[in-house]
């Protein structure tokens, strides 16, 4: 539209297929023919193998996976729980609260996640509460790092609710409780199911609070990988960053199985 | 019209629903309370941690050694320099790719658009991964001078330079310029570059008075996003394993873990905090601005914002 002449769009476009090639599409492609790639010296991978993928899923890389996956399943359903019950609540809270509690929800986003491995170490580490040591620690810097995200897609859900449902229900003498559970909240399914599903995503591949926060007995992919990468095994990370792409992005398969289903009903 | 004041309902919130006072803040004090205990406590940690000695007495003697220590000094200098480098680097490229994307249609641009998209949900140190193999000393560009100048051409060592660091989250954030950019220059007229245009001004012209006046805001929520999640990142520049490249989260993490000093930890996260939040409020006020001004067009931010925790 802005370029006229067939020249000087041939040239654009050739400028911009060699960016989009170079930024977008190497990165990735590399990844995953390293993660096939017996040995990588020229200019292509040779030696072909599946031999690192079969040592990504050994017993130690598998370990890894499922600690992995049962951190991301915990905690994106607790922060979906409480991010969905902060953000209905801050919706009828007076002003101030609202601020308070949206503005807390969103403050482990504009840190950094070491920031918010720091936080939990120092204040977990010592009475009342001490969770240093166990997975819990992991679970909880991963449920507070994915929180803004649930608060947000549920707000946003919540804003594009009709009010007239809830209307509809109060003034046919439902009580709060039974309009928030009976009409609200499935309502709301689509974004909740929306908010585990990023959740997940996002939790799978977090590195920085992780490498905080862990003990040596619940140690995450993303941690595994950055410890095969630190002594120079570049291609087993490689695979295991494969494994971790495809094991996320079956996770997020099946959750939007789930809410088709829920979507059904 | 005394009639019509008096059948409106009594004004005022003190009037409004009284018989929900109670309930309404027991709802709304447990995911407050939970917040607080989980998000805003550990801050508040950090910074205790910072002014507190060894034997647990108030001090500032931590402030006092880190402050002026020249590791944080220069961790500071690194972390501005590697974030300023690639925010402007992305707003280049991401300007250039958008444009192409919305002005210059081809076959497939759609694809390349979600190839764009996908990188977003990726977990950031695939790229270091990835730049090991392409720009390493025995990578795929080392393979391609060398068939080409000889054995005896050299790449020069940009992997573990901060150069190699700029370039790698270059690759990685310049999708969230590109989000913001593409879906403002999605609801620009087409007519008016036409009439410019058809008026006799060159495209460089018509992007300059016409197109970058419109666009503007989402290229400064863009940037300042890219600015915050910059200086912000860990991944990358953790994967490349410079001596030499020590920004504040790497400083951080490796007071924190690697050599067990709390309180100097806790003095560097609190000095990044302050700057992050400098600039994140910086940035909300930016989108605030930006939804107020065209209420019509997404900023793209929620889809930006959707990837920034795994990145870190």
């Amino acid at each position: 539209m802005l370029l006229w002449s067939r020249t000087s769009r041939a040239v654009v476009l050739a400028v911009f297929g060699l960016l989009v090639v170079v930024v977008v599409v190497a990165p990735l492609a590399t990844v995953l023919l390293a993660a096939v790639a017996g040995r990588w010296t020229g200019a292509l991978p040779s030696d072909l193998t599946g031999g690192h993928l079969a040592e990504a899923l050994n017993p130690d890389g598998m370990a890894s996976l499922l600690v992995s996956v049962q951190t991301a399943l915990l905690a994106g359903v607790a922060s979906v729980i409480v991010g969905s019950w902060a953000a209905l609540a801050a919706a009828s809270a007076p002003g101030p609260v609202r601020r308070l509690t949206l503005g807390l929800c969103h403050l482990p986003i504009a840190v950094p996640s070491v920031v918010v491995g720091l936080g939990l170490l120092i204040a977990f580490n010592r009475p009342p509460l001490v969770l240093g040591g166990t997975q819990w620690i992991v679970i909880l810097a991963h449920a507070v790092l994915v929180l803004a995200f649930t608060v947000s897609t549920v707000t946003a859900g919540l804003d594009r609710l009709d009010p007239a449902y809830e209307q509809a229900a109060r003034s046919l003498g439902a009580s709060e409780a039974r309009v928030l559970l009976r009409v609200r909240l499935p309502l709301l399914l689509p974004s909740l199911a929306a908010a585990t599903g990023l959740a997940v995503a996002l939790s799978m591949g977090e590195l920085g609070a992780t490498i905080m926060v862990y003990p040596p007995s619940w140690r995450t992919l993303p941690v595994t990988i950055f410890a095969l990468s630190d002594r120079g095994d570049a291609f087993l990370a490689s695979a295991s960053t494969v494994v971790l792409l495809a094991v996320t992005a079956l996770l997020l398969f099946a959750l939007s199985r789930i809410r088709s289903r829920a979507a059904l009903r | 019209m005394t009639t019509l004041i008096a059948d409106r309902p009594p004004a005022g919130p003190s009037a409004q629903r009284p018989a929900l006072r109670l309930p309404v803040a027991v709802w709304v004090i447990p995911p407050l309370a939970m917040v607080l205990g989980f998000v805003g406590w550990p801050m508040v940690a950090v910074l205790g941690e910072s002014v507190r000695d060894g034997d647990g007495a108030l001090s500032l003697s931590s402030w006092s050694t880190v402050l002026t220590s020249s590791e944080f000094l220069g961790a500071l200098g690194r972390t501005a320099q590697v974030a300023i480098g690639s925010t402007l680097g992305t707003l280049l490229l991401g300007s250039f790719l958008a444009l192409v994307l919305a002005f210059v249609p081809f076959p497939g641009a759609g694809l390349v658009a979600r190839l764009i998209d996908t990188v977003l949900a990726l977990p950031s140190f695939l790229i270091t991964l990835a730049f090991t193999f392409l720009y390493g000393s025995a990578g795929v560009l080392q393979a391609l001078i060398t068939s080409v100048a000889g054995p005896g051409a050299r790449l020069p060592p940009i992997l573990t330079s901060p150069l190699g660091v700029i370039l790698a989250e270059i690759t990685f954030f310049t999708p969230f310029v590109v989000r913001p950019l593409l879906a403002a220059l999605s609801v620009l007229p087409r007519e008016q570059l036409e009439v410019a245009a058809s008026l006799g001004a060159g495209p460089l012209r018509v992007l300059r008075t016409v197109v970058l006046p419109e666009v503007l805001p989402a290229l400064a929520a863009g940037g300042s996003l890219v600015l915050l999640l910059t200086l912000n990142e860990f991944g990358i520049v953790l994967f490349t394993g410079a001596k030499d490249v020590v920004t504040l989260p790497v400083l951080i993490y490796t007071r924190g873990v690697v050599s067990l000093d709390l309180p100097s930890a806790a003095v560097v996260a609190t000095a990044q905090v302050v700057l992050s939040l400098l600039l994140y409020t910086a940035y909300r006020f930016g989108i605030a601005r930006l939804r107020t001004e065209s209420a019509t067009s997404d900023p793209g931010e929620g889809a930006s914002h959707a990837a920034v925790v795994a990145h870190q």
